[in-house]
């Protein structure tokens, strides 16, 4: 028999990959490398989906996103919807009822007016849908081909109406895990497109606001412990990042995580994992059992969160030597640990 | 779903785990040859529906894993000239070379494209006449009909900017060669049933008979897993070594003719390199004499640096089921997905990535997955 080696070359990362900007391990490197050190304060060092800040006794939520998508125009949505939403579900996952936005531009020479036109005008009613006016902004245009069309940041305050602290601090072992509806659909519209894929029935992008299904659970009185919107890196990431920040472990079971067919046939053919794929317009809430029936009667009654399940339960670690873990019960009855993305979610050989 | 729910329902799965338990009374250790089944045992905790008694060891059947680092710097080589457009199964964008891999050969400026088929590839050729495409083709015989009808296809349409870098291997020498170590410790195979149905499994009759070994043709559910595994245990139990086809939904004894055909016309067998395992007689494909000028080797003469390999890595070990991706002292801490040391942490198939991505350390493991880690 030949003699076994094997390759143990040296780690190259003093450049940018795409997997930095993909949500995933290497973008919280990147967070706890560069930005974070850089930046330091106790808002940001909170590492929600917005800051918190106490402004003349008011409590305000701020947060920012820019939007990169290709295809601009896709099933279900344009990057206009992505660029407001996205930012609005930020405000609404601190609890925060959305009250202004800004938006930046930064478009390529060379695009079409009507392109634009027809981005600025799903912005248009993307925020009127969700009641926030977008009250400042600016433009930059630049050459061709230094940039992808039209690439938009956009920026969002609002008011913090939930009573209790909502992040991964206040989740406790017992708590339930409840998603919004069926997962993937944002992501799978997006990549039938840049593959040309065609599916038996219609696959549209579940872009949507979710301050709805938010401000419906606070005004019943639900006490809120975490919420997430599952975007980048999905359903999985999203728990990991709450697991590890809580030190908890988070149990899930794939029988009742909600995948549409579709989503399903295009992961299987594709070999993606629905739980790593893109949403835009669902989330993930933590809540004390006591409360799990009611919420999910509520969330059901919101359009936005009409398909709201248990998905899983919250426990304590089982040792000291485990930092915060995400396992998944598989629909045959086994365990695994569901981790973090690794760089960017790739299609496999065979 | 159709073909997928029934090989994932609960109910049957534990009846035919059951139903392992049952028959055995001895310890077993098992390989399953493709990466694709690695991942489906991990991905779905199926060992932990085992008796402890019965082992599942790792195979090479990884195309990511055993394409040669010698072929990866060529194909990041062959990348970063700026002709070319370099296209490629998605995650052998990680692969780490020698000093690069094809993801960091695309943050310096290579046009590195992920297609879902050589077809891609071959539209691509079409669509940019004045730039040259390279297909990097990989794989098993699974991968090989199409990659050889699209240099079919290309030679017809004379598409002369169209070129394949070819790092093919074959299933059966690789077998033969787990079974020669004198260290193999693999009492039977669950062979890979996706090359078998393009090849048939005539081929693994003189195999199990010269080694005295059953082999079962297995598919990629749990379900097919767990029947594969019943079939080999029922074997060994009585002392038997036969060749058998669990996956007969896909698999017929002769293959898949047409596709044969197509591959034997295009292509011929090779010695090849395997990384981490070495060379082996016979187990690779090249591209036939006839359709050399589409061989990206010849047409772009790169002079390469040798290639540098560390001897800290186990990869070779674990390929062969000699050893488990947790003995690696380097697994989960120098050597991550994200930072991958050798090849068997990069792709979802690759033996070390599974345990990382579904199990990510021995202690995680103990702890969460008590029964699994009942097992050596």
């Amino acid at each position: 028999m030949p003699t076994f080696t094997c390759p143990l070359p040296l780690p190259t990362r003093e450049r940018i990959l795409l997997a930095h900007g993909g949500g995933g391990r290497l973008t919280n490197q990147l967070l706890e490398e560069i930005f974070l050190p850089a930046f330091a304060n106790t808002a940001l060092e909170a590492r929600h989906d917005g800051a918190l800040l106490s402004v003349g006794g008011a409590r305000l939520a701020m947060t920012t996103d820019s939007y990169v998508v290709q295809p601009l125009v896709f099933p279900g949505g344009t990057i206009g919807d992505l660029a407001v939403n996205g930012t609005v579900n930020d405000l609404a996952m601190c609890g925060a009822r959305p009250m202004a936005l800004s938006a930046g531009f930064i478009l390529e020479e060379g695009l079409a007016m009507d392109t634009l036109r027809q981005v600025v005008f799903s912005m248009r009613d993307a925020a009127m849908m969700a009641h926030v006016p977008i009250v400042t902004g600016d433009t930059k245009v630049v050459d061709k081909g230094k940039g992808d069309g039209i690439f938009i940041n956009t920026s969002g305050i609002g008011v913090v109406v939930a009573p209790g602290p909502i992040g991964p601090q206040s989740v406790r072992a017992g708590d339930v895990v409840l998603v919004s509806g069926d997962l993937g659909a944002h992501g799978i519209a997006i990549l039938s497109v840049r593959e040309g894929l065609q599916f038996e029935g219609p696959m549209l992008s579940d872009t949507a606001c979710l301050w709805p299904a938010v401000e419906a659970l606070l005004s019943a009185g639900i006490e809120i412990h975490c919420l997430r919107d599952l975007t980048r890196g999905g359903l999985s990431s999203a728990l990991n990042e709450i697991a590890s920040a809580a030190g908890l472990h988070i149990m899930v079971q794939e029988a009742l995580i909600p995948v549409s067919a579709v989503v399903r046939g295009a992961c299987e053919l594709l070999g993606l994992d629905p739980l790593y794929v893109a949403n835009e317009g669902r989330f993930a809430v933590f809540i004390a059992e006591k409360d799990a029936d009611r919420a999910l009667t509520i969330l059901r009654a919101q359009s936005v969160s009409a398909g709201a399940v248990q998905v899983g339960m919250v426990h304590e670690r089982k040792s000291d030597r485990s930092s915060g873990i995400v396992t998944l019960r598989s629909r045959i009855g086994g365990h695994r640990v569901l981790d973090m993305m690794s760089g960017e979610q790739l299609p496999r050989i065979c | 779903m159709r073909y997928l729910d029934e090989y994932r329902d609960y109910d049957s799965v534990q009846r035919m785990a059951q139903e392992i338990r049952r028959v055995s009374n001895r310890p077993w250790t098992l390989m399953e040859v493709c990466g694709g089944q690695t991942h489906t045992i991990v991905k779905s905790g199926l060992q932990e529906l085992l008796p402890a008694s019965i082992t599942l060891v790792h195979g090479p059947g990884c195309p990511v894993c055993v394409t040669p680092i010698s072929m990866i710097d060529r194909a990041v080589a062959t990348a970063l000239l700026p002709e070319v457009i370099l296209c490629s199964f998605g995650d052998m964008l990680r692969v780490p070379g020698s000093t690069q891999s094809l993801l960091d050969a695309k943050s310096l400026g290579a046009d590195v494209r992920i297609v879902y088929s050589p077809l891609d590839a071959l539209k691509l050729a079409r669509s940019n006449p004045q730039r040259e495409v390279v297909f990097f083709a990989v794989g098993f015989e699974t991968t090989a009909p199409a990659n050889a009808m699209t240099v079919w296809q290309a030679c017809r349409e004379k598409l002369s900017n169209l070129s394949m870098l070819v790092s093919h291997v074959l299933v059966p020498p690789a077998m033969e060669a787990v079974l020669s170590s004198p260290q193999c410790q693999v009492q039977g195979f669950l062979a890979a049933g996706h090359a078998c149905m393009v090849t048939g499994y005539e081929e693994y009759f003189s195999i199990s008979r010269r080694f005295r070994v059953p082999i079962v043709v297995t598919g990629f559910e749990p379900l097919d897993l767990l029947e594969g595994v019943l079939m080999l245990v029922r074997q060994l139990e009585h002392g038997c070594a036969e060749v058998a086809n669990q996956y007969t939904r896909a698999v017929a004894r002769e293959g898949n003719r047409a596709a044969q055909e197509r591959v034997s016309e295009v292509f011929e067998v090779t010695d090849r390199a395997w990384r981490g395992i070495g060379e082996i007689a016979g187990s690779g494909l090249r591209l036939r004499e006839t359709y050399r000028s589409f061989d990206a080797e010849a047409k772009f003469d790169l002079q390469l640096e040798d290639p540098t390999e560390s001897p800290e890595c186990i990869a070779g070990l674990v390929l062969q089921g000699l050893r488990r991706p947790y003995d690696c002292p380097a697994f989960g801490t120098r050597c991550t997905p994200d930072a991958p040391l050798g090849a068997p942490m990069v792709s979802s198939e690759g033996a070390c990535a599974a345990y990382f991505h579904f199990g990510r350390s021995k202690d995680d493991a103990d702890l969460y997955m008590p029964v699994a880690a009942a097992n050596p």
